[in-house]
């Protein structure tokens, strides 16, 4: 039955486990800003935790990347990519809101 | 009986070629998801650094509605969910299941659409359009482009459909339904984005 690398990873517990951690990840973030039971720098610090965190768990549990079956140069060029874009959007706004900054 | 061995052999050879190649094809597709991936990101970037520019136009706080971007989020989950279950049934064999589960994920991405594109008409339709602000261009460029990507993934679980009750659940469909599920589970990740960078911050 295992036709390809992944098939023999994925269970129904995995998805599940996924969407269970999914849920109370974005009802953490929604239900901050919704009641504003947080104000402040420390709202936009838990919308970020709580976005890195879940976009982890979709990959571990909706796309099964681990580094155990997940082809190598799959690994590489998603590290790779991970990379390019920390360089672009973290120099992007960089450069933006200090030229924004001097402007002023 | 070597006649036997030949075929077989034959056989086999065929199918590791047919291996080779779909996993060849599900590389090049990661490749693509992740250059999908920096156009996002460079979308996302530019709309932060737009956001504030609302021109004397409407800003995120009055066109925004939270609850709509809540339902959206939890129409993309679900089908997340959904799909994964066509994957866990197509791994099982069982065509039908298949068939079914697509159907309710292409319902769920559907709702989903047909919510963004009522907020969109709605914004529209209350002076809050791309040309107004580069708040607002950027917002349409960055959630439009992923609302494209769900309309395209939605025809491909069209397809998709079509070949399992055509084809079945042969080894090039399985390749083509797995590619297909890494392209919808990728676009639910990128509303991740989309609900923490954009609809969050923009109503505080």
């Amino acid at each position: 039955m295992d036709h390809t690398d992944h098939t023999e990873h994925r269970s129904l517990g995995t998805y599940l486990t996924g969407f269970a951690l999914a849920i109370v990840l974005t009802a953490i973030p929604f239900g901050l800003v919704w009641t504003g039971a947080l104000t402040g720098p420390a709202v936009y610090g838990v919308i970020a935790a709580a976005a890195v965190i879940q976009v982890l768990v979709h990959l571990v549990f909706f796309l099964h990347l681990d580094f155990k079956s997940t082809p190598g140069e799959n690994l590489f060029f998603l590290a790779f990519a991970a990379v390019l874009i920390c360089i672009m959007v973290g120099g992007s706004l960089w450069i933006m809101f200090d030229l924004h900054h001097r402007m002023m | 009986m070597s006649e036997m061995l030949t075929i077989r052999n034959d056989t086999d050879l065929l199918e590791e070629e047919e291996h080779h190649s779909l996993r060849g094809r599900e590389f090049g597709f990661w490749l693509f998801l992740m250059g999908d991936a920096v156009i996002f990101a460079l979308l996302f970037a530019t709309y932060v650094v737009l956001s504030g520019n609302s021109a004397a136009g409407p800003t995120s706080q009055q066109v925004f509605d939270l609850s709509h971007t809540a339902i959206e989020t939890a129409l993309l989950l679900v089908s997340s969910l959904t799909f994964g279950i066509a994957s866990l049934a197509m791994d099982k064999g069982h065509g039908r299941a298949v068939i079914l589960w697509l159907l309710i994920t292409l319902g769920l991405g559907l709702g989903f659409l047909v919510m963004e594109v009522l907020e969109f008409r709605g914004m529209i339709l209350q002076g809050a359009g791309p040309d107004v602000s580069g708040f607002l261009s950027a917002f349409f460029t960055l959630v439009g482009m992923h609302g494209a990507h769900v309309a395209m993934g939605s025809i491909g679980i069209l397809v998709m459909i079509g070949q399992v009750m055509t084809k079945g659940l042969t080894l090039p469909v399985r390749s083509r339904l797995n590619r297909l599920g890494l392209f919808w589970h990728f676009l639910d990740i990128v509303w991740i984005g989309i609900f923490s960078v954009v609809y969050l911050p923009g109503v505080m």
